[in-house]
């Protein structure tokens, strides 16, 4: 990568690397990652050499970790160590082997937790991602809770995920689905949001970040409001996209209910989970059925297992937890706050890099206030011919809605290019991305 | 010329800057939308068709310049054309942008401006940018 061409110099305040928490001596990123944390963006915070695909691929340009996180090779060794050595169906047979499997599959639900700040390790359900995990809570604890009349909150900035699962619920529950709408800077509009708040709202769900446009959420502040003013209501936290991106404690956070994906945080596909407090987990009927939810099965009626099995119906996807697990002990080897101090600026460089080029606008609060997301758009250059012209510099970002359609109308767009980062990303991929901009606006500027 | 200089031929930028046949068709006696969910373009292809011919075309809609620059030149194509001449030239331009059957030697002036996105084919993504317009006239005619 060449590093002349390097278009601004960030430093990143030297924070130090975080205790690894008992993480696996396989599972720590390479040395190089620890130095890379206290030195500048210059540098990747996670090695290219650590990810067997940016390894393979000098000149490729990765800037779509919002989608999905390129995966280390801690990661994939630790699936394949997991079928070639301990692989069985977990909780199933009286055989040492499957007993091994078992372990493995409870000893990665314990990292997962740990790095989650979740104490109570049964109240994390492994699920196949945000989606899924917030599918459970409005299925299972809408069910048992919704009624004619009560209210639901989301947010105008929510991922389809939330929106649409949240809409759906309450309209078939016949309750109200209520949109909270954002500030200009595409902020959560928080004098909105408490109108909005009542003894009839019994759900208020929203993302920790914007996965369309990077706001931070302030989450403390909401939670403090909805308390105070919607008393019967569980709080819902979309964490898809703060997970990999912020040391995230589920205990301090104070909301009822997390989501988060596997996948964006370097861990395979199909992986991720919600966590929930113990209490309403407890109180809440089963999502799906199967075996190993249940305790006795009866005639004429059924009984359920404990948490967190009660809501992990069927054989579990065990080899990707452990998988995750990988991703939980390679990033606390980075440590958290590095991550966010290193993404926070690139992104702070990368909006500068955009913004400079004429006919560039940058959607949201300012960099500073942001995860490592930078979506913008070009005047008289469609989003999907951008990510075209970038394609061909070989740099990699999402072009379209990024499955936020009630954002996209709200900011009056039909679709965004977004550029997002990761602790591989440097400042060689900022130029790289400020310099196919700039040709793109060579194309289409006329 | 490079993969992306033959995308970005000026033919279809002009296309895509100065639209033909844009706005709404008084009187059409029929019409559909399109859309490509994944990145929000959308069409609206409107005709009012004189037996089995179009006697007027217009369409709506915004996207890529690719789909808005297809939707523009289509227009221009078929205004006129019988449904089976229509079902020849989609046939054509569908074997053009997908690749399955490329520009031939000298064909370029027959086919005018739809040659312009032979380049189409060099990028699998943008063959559905490509085809929404003529997909979206083939179902205001009856034909998906
Ligand atoms: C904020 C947010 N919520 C929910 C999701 C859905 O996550 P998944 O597709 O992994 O279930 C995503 C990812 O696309 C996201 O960014």
């Amino acid at each position: 990568m060449s590093e002349t061409k390097v278009i601004a110099r960030v430093a990143v305040p030297g924070v130090r690397k975080e205790q690894t928490d008992g993480a696996a001596p396989s599972s720590a990123p390479s040395p190089a990652a620890a130095d890379a944390a206290a030195s500048s963006a210059l540098h990747a915070l996670a090695p290219r050499a650590d990810f067997p695909l940016l390894a393979a691929n000098p000149d490729l340009h990765y800037l779509d970790s919002a989608a999905t996180a390129q995966k280390p090779r801690v990661v994939l060794d630790a699936i394949r160590d997991y079928y070639e050595t301990s692989y069985a169906n977990p909780h199933r047979g009286a055989y040492r082997l499957s007993h091994a499997a078992t372990e493995r599959f409870h000893q990665a639900r314990a990292t997962v937790a740990r790095f989650l700040g979740v104490a109570d390790e049964a109240t994390l359900i492994f699920t196949r991602g945000t989606t899924d995990a917030i599918n459970l809570v409005a299925a299972a604890w809408g069910a048992a809770n919704l009624e004619e009349g009560d209210e639901v909150v989301v947010t105008g900035m929510d991922h389809h995920a939330n929106f649409v699962t949240w809409q759906r619920t309450a309209q078939e529950a016949g309750a109200h689905f209520r949109i909270a709408e954002l500030t200009a800077d595409v902020r959560i509009d928080l004098d909105h949001l408490a109108s909005l708040l009542n003894d009839r709202t019994r759900a208020v769900a929203f993302p920790h970040i914007s996965n369309a446009v990077g706001t931070i959420n302030p989450v403390a502040e909401i939670v403090r409001m909805v308390r105070e003013k919607a008393p019967r209501a569980v709080i819902v936290l979309d964490g898809a996209q703060s997970a990999p991106h912020l040391a995230v404690d589920f205990a301090s956070l104070g909301v009822d209910f997390y989501a988060f994906s596997g996948h964006k945080m370097g861990g395979p596909m199909g992986s991720g989970g919600l966590i929930g407090r113990r209490a309403l987990l407890e109180a809440m009927p089963p999502y799906q059925t199967g075996g190993d939810m249940i305790e006795f099965v009866h005639d004429d009626r059924t009984t359920w297992n404990v948490l967190p099995y009660k809501f992990e119906a069927g054989t579990p996807n065990s080899a990707d937890a452990v998988g995750l697990a990988a991703a939980c002990d390679y990033l606390s080897a980075i440590g958290m706050a590095n991550v966010r101090a290193h993404e926070q600026s690139l992104v702070v460089a990368m909006s500068e890099a955009l913004a400079s080029i004429p006919g560039v606008t940058v959607f949201g609060p300012p960099a500073t206030e942001r995860s490592g997301v930078v979506s913008f758009a070009l005047a008289g250059a469609h989003p999907h011919d951008l990510a075209t012209i970038l394609d061909e510099h070989a740099v990699c970002i999402r072009a379209g809605h990024h499955c936020c359609q009630p954002l996209m109308r709200r900011l009056g767009v039909s679709a965004t290019a977004r550029a997002s980062i990761g602790a591989y990303t440097t400042l060689d991929d900022v130029r790289a991305i400020r310099e196919a901009v700039a040709a793109a606006a060579r194309v289409f500027g006329g | 010329m490079t993969n992306l200089d033959s995308l970005y031929q000026e033919v279809l930028l002009d296309h895509y800057r100065k639209p033909r046949n844009k706005g709404v068709l008084e009187g059409a006696t029929a019409q559909a939308d399109g859309r490509n969910p994944l990145c929000g373009d959308e069409v609206n292809v409107a005709v009012t068709m004189e037996g089995d011919r179009v006697a007027a075309v217009k369409f709506t809609g915004q996207g890529c310049s690719i789909s808005q620059a297809s939707a523009s030149v289509m227009t221009q194509l078929v205004d006129g054309k019988s449904e089976a001449e229509i079902e020849a030239l989609f046939e054509r331009f569908h074997g053009l942008v997908t690749g399955t059957a490329p520009l031939a030697e000298g064909e370029a002036k027959q086919l005018g401006a739809m040659a312009a996105f032979a380049g189409v084919s060099k990028y699998p993504t943008r063959v559905k940018c490509a085809t929404m317009s003529w997909h979206t006239l083939r179902k205001a005619m009856g034909h998906e």
